[in-house]
């Protein structure tokens, strides 16, 4: 906290109250690990949501080697199948894209795009890490427990969740998941506080709202909506962490199991998935909102255009993420609510479809008769408009109640949600990488091993999740270890199958071409310089690159412009800075 | 989840008044203002650390607010058996009444810049507190007493669930007026001192109103589900 002489709650002018006691680092321990630099908190969290990515992935592997051969691997049995599954899920929503989009390019991009020193309170943040990695290691400890981890789904849906049938549901798995979950919730509250504050109190002279980049709306917007949407699932944890260690009953009704009548009585599993999709559905608009805003200031940076509709895009990400959280029960048409129920939130979750649909012709427009460099990071970016559109569609199948419920539990709904918020948002994250990594590290990232990975990825990610649509449509069910020979599922199915699965491994095996490129370009990439992509926002601006501690140079940059004059008539360069003055005589 | 949205609802009408204030009409890109023309000086803004508690607030009463909406739901079933309730309660309210009192009377001494004040107040808000927090849990000891526990039933479960995310809640803000308490020790300037004092007192006067929603809704549950059925009769 500031500790300005002005004595609080008084009127402080504004230009006087930017400068901030920074904190600064006296050791390498309290330079690279104990660090309360929000940059480097970034990048902790980026390094170790792509570590536990890259246990998923090979999660995805497995499953994907028992569905393809099944019988083949013999220490694929159906336990082994289900903490699979479940694992995958959970690790790839809240470990790894939420904690890369929020954790890793929130603290990385906000600080230096909003002209700030650092965030607001540092001290805080660095918390917010060590507590996200605790979460990682009682995650990651799972595997090692008893029993191994849970098995109940990522939907953890009770009350098969805690029962002995579940893998993990009477030992170690299910309560270490919960915890886990609560432990990153807290931690994902004390750095998602700093986000909002520093978009809220730190941004530099000049920097209004509607001059923000889009990057940081989407972050910002987000931010706001996973600081609202984390607390029913949090409740919901704890609430089944006691129904499974005290022999409370919130969401266990009585039932008998294998002959024997439980000690349960009187809960209700329905409140559980209320709880679950009130947090469950803005999630997916918590990843796709900072997706949503990067893509648009790639996509203005590598066509050298002003984004079409600023307004509109911002618009856009507030009413998405206001809308999103009044759509949840879409998820519940098949759980025997009221038909007037499904009614409403049929209405409501089509009604996403304009403010989406407004960002998707904005993106088009902008790059309509622009100088579009396809580059790595544009080529992302358009993998990303393409993918979205992709899921967006099969999105519009799945929010209507009559097409849903014979829908629900297939294939249909595992390659529509991979493609909408799977796909789409690994896209722009990639995109991301390929375009900050030159600020991060000073160095390019190399551009063919890019172009290589990109391709395998974008034609890969098609090839295993356009088939796979179909084959829900055949009917075959989701979660099956083994679909076995049903009379409605015909031996077609079985091959292309097995066809998914040996694309899933080549595309797995791309991503590693990807971290070879971050490590190998680490030292060897082509030098970058301050502004390698000719971008007008606050962070290319910064006086070293890697910006050095504290960001900017003595003098905090004042901000003159929006964040998108690109290709200005009249103008000595094709952008403009934003924290570059008017020239004289120029009209407004 | 009706209560739930309620509370979302207010969030979200607040969260657009800020945001109808911020001018999301305008045209960035016409035009380039200088930037000393944007802010006028001296325009008031509030400390980083009280914007900072206030969405804090938020986030703790939208997870309150979850609890109570999955309390309502379950208490609309059929075989819901409500407790009895102790009538330490409402000894317990009132201590918690004086304990927010105190920590007011604390932030006016610390605005006359009155240290003896500021300090009477904190002793006085943090003791009473711990009396509330003993107090709940000598209620929770009467009913495990008379056979209520978690494990019975339903009601029981969100009776001792509710209470205790509420005191730790409570223990959460001692931790924080205890760190306010080493700087009035060390001598820390009034202003500085006064903020810390001023973030407990919302904190604390946020509890209080919490406590006593929470208390209606446990102690009066009955006459909420009828309230509560008459408002969605239409929709049914």
């Amino acid at each position: 906290m500031g500790e300005a002489v002005h004595p609080a709650n008084t009127a402080i002018p504004h230009d006087h109250a930017e400068e901030v006691e920074l904190y600064h680092p006296h050791s390498w321990w309290t330079r690279y690990v104990f660090s309360q630099d929000a940059k480097v908190i970034g990048v902790q969290y980026s390094l170790t949501a792509i570590g536990i990515g890259l246990v998923a992935l090979v999660l995805s592997w497995l499953m994907r080697l028992q569905l393809g051969f099944p019988g083949t691997f013999d220490f694929i049995d159906p336990p082994a199948y289900y903490q699979f599954i479940t694992m995958h899920g959970m690790i790839m929503v809240v470990y790894l894209l939420t904690a890369l989009f929020l954790g890793g390019f929130g603290n990385y991009l906000i600080p230096l795009m909003l002209g700030a020193r650092d965030m607001v309170f540092p001290y805080v943040n660095m918390l917010s890490y060590w507590v996200y990695v605790l979460a990682v290691l009682v995650l990651v400890a799972s595997f090692f427990a008893p029993g191994g981890p849970t098995g109940a789904g990522w939907t953890l849906y009770p009350p098969q969740a805690i029962l002995s049938g579940t893998p993990g549901g009477q030992d170690w798995g299910i309560i270490l998941m919960l915890l886990s979950l609560a432990l990153f919730i807290i931690g994902f509250t004390m750095g998602g506080l700093n986000y909002v504050v520093t978009v809220l109190q730190a941004r530099t002279r000049g920097m209004t709202l509607m001059r923000m980049p889009l990057t940081i709306w989407g972050i910002f917007t987000a931010t706001v909506m996973a600081l609202l949407a984390f607390p029913a699932l949090f409740v919901g944890a704890v609430m089944m962490l006691l129904d499974r260690l005290l022999g409370t009953s919130f969401f266990m009704p009585s039932l008998v199991e294998m002959g024997q009548q439980l000690k349960y009585g009187g809960g209700s599993p329905i409140l559980f998935q209320h709880l679950f999709w009130f947090f469950g559905h803005p999630e997916v608009y918590i990843v796709a909102l900072p997706a949503f805003g990067i893509v648009s200031d790639l996509i203005a940076t590598h066509a050298r255009r002003n984004i079409f509709g600023y307004r509109m895009m911002v618009w856009a990400i507030v009413a998405i993420g206001a809308l999103s959280f009044v759509v949840w029960a879409h998820h519940m048409y098949v759980s025997g609510m009221n038909p007037y129920f499904g009614f409403f939130f049929a209405t409501t979750t089509l009604i996403i479809a304009i403010p989406t649909a407004i960002k998707v012709y904005n993106w088009l427009l902008t790059l309509w008769r622009g100088d579009i460099h396809l580059n790595v990071p544009m080529l992302f970016a358009l993998g990303f408009i393409v993918t979205f559109v992709n899921g967006g569609l099969t999105g519009l199948f799945l929010g209507n109640v009559v097409v849903d419920v014979p829908l629900s539990d297939t294939m249909f709904v595992v390659a529509h949600f991979h493609m909408v918020m799977g796909v789409a948002p690994i896209m722009v994250i990639y995109g991301g990488i390929y375009h900050w990594y030159p600020k991060i590290t000073g160095r390019m990232l190399d551009e063919t091993m890019g172009k290589i990975h990109f391709w395998v990825t974008f034609l890969g990610a098609y090839l295993i999740f356009f088939p796979m649509h179909y084959l829900g449509l055949l009917g075959v069910p989701r979660r099956y270890h083994d679909i076995g020979q049903a009379a409605f599922v015909p031996d077609s199915a079985h091959t292309l199958n097995a066809f998914i699965s040996v694309v899933a491994l080549v595309v797995g095996a791309a991503q590693m071409l990807f971290l070879f490129n971050l490590a190998w370009s680490l030292r060897r990439g082509r030098q970058a310089g301050p502004n390698p992509w000719g971008a007008t926002t606050l962070e290319w601006q910064t006086p070293e690159t890697p910006p050095g501690h504290g960001n900017f140079g003595p003098e905090l940059p004042v901000v003159h412009r929006w964040a998108y004059d690109y290709s200005v008539p009249g103008a000595a360069r094709d952008f403009i800075p934003q924290n570059e003055p008017d020239p004289a005589g120029r009209a407004a | 989840m009706i209560v739930t949205l309620a509370v979302f609802a207010g969030l979200a009408a607040v969260a657009a008044w800020w945001l109808v204030q911020q001018g999301l009409a305008e045209k960035p890109w016409l035009g380039t203002q200088p930037a000393a023309e944007l802010v006028a000086p001296g325009t008031p803004r509030l400390p980083t650390a009280k914007i900072g508690l206030g969405i804090f607030l938020a986030v703790a009463g939208l997870l309150l607010s979850l609890i109570v909406s999955s309390y309502v739901m379950r208490m609309e079933m059929a075989d819901w058996r409500p407790l009895p309730r102790p009538a330490l309660l409402w000894a317990n309210t009132g201590v918690l009444v004086l304990s927010s009192l105190a920590l007011h009377w604390a932030v006016r001494a610390a605005r006359r810049g009155d240290r003896a004040g500021v300090q009477d107040g904190m002793v006085m808000g943090g003791l009473t507190a711990l009396l509330f927090l003993a107090g709940q849990f000598l209620a929770w000891r009467q009913l495990s007493a008379a056979g209520y526990r978690p494990a019975t039933g339903p009601a029981d479960a969100f009776f001792y669930l509710i209470t205790a995310v509420h005191g730790l809640h409570l223990l959460g803000g001692l931790v924080a007026l205890g760190r306010a308490g080493v700087k009035l020790a060390r001598g820390a300037p009034m202003h500085v001192l006064r903020l810390s004092v001023e973030l407990c007192a919302t904190y604390w006067h946020f509890l209080l109103l919490a406590w006593l929603c929470l208390f209606a809704v446990l102690a009066y549950a009955p006459s909420v589900t009828a309230f509560l059925a008459l408002c969605i009769a239409p929709f049914r």
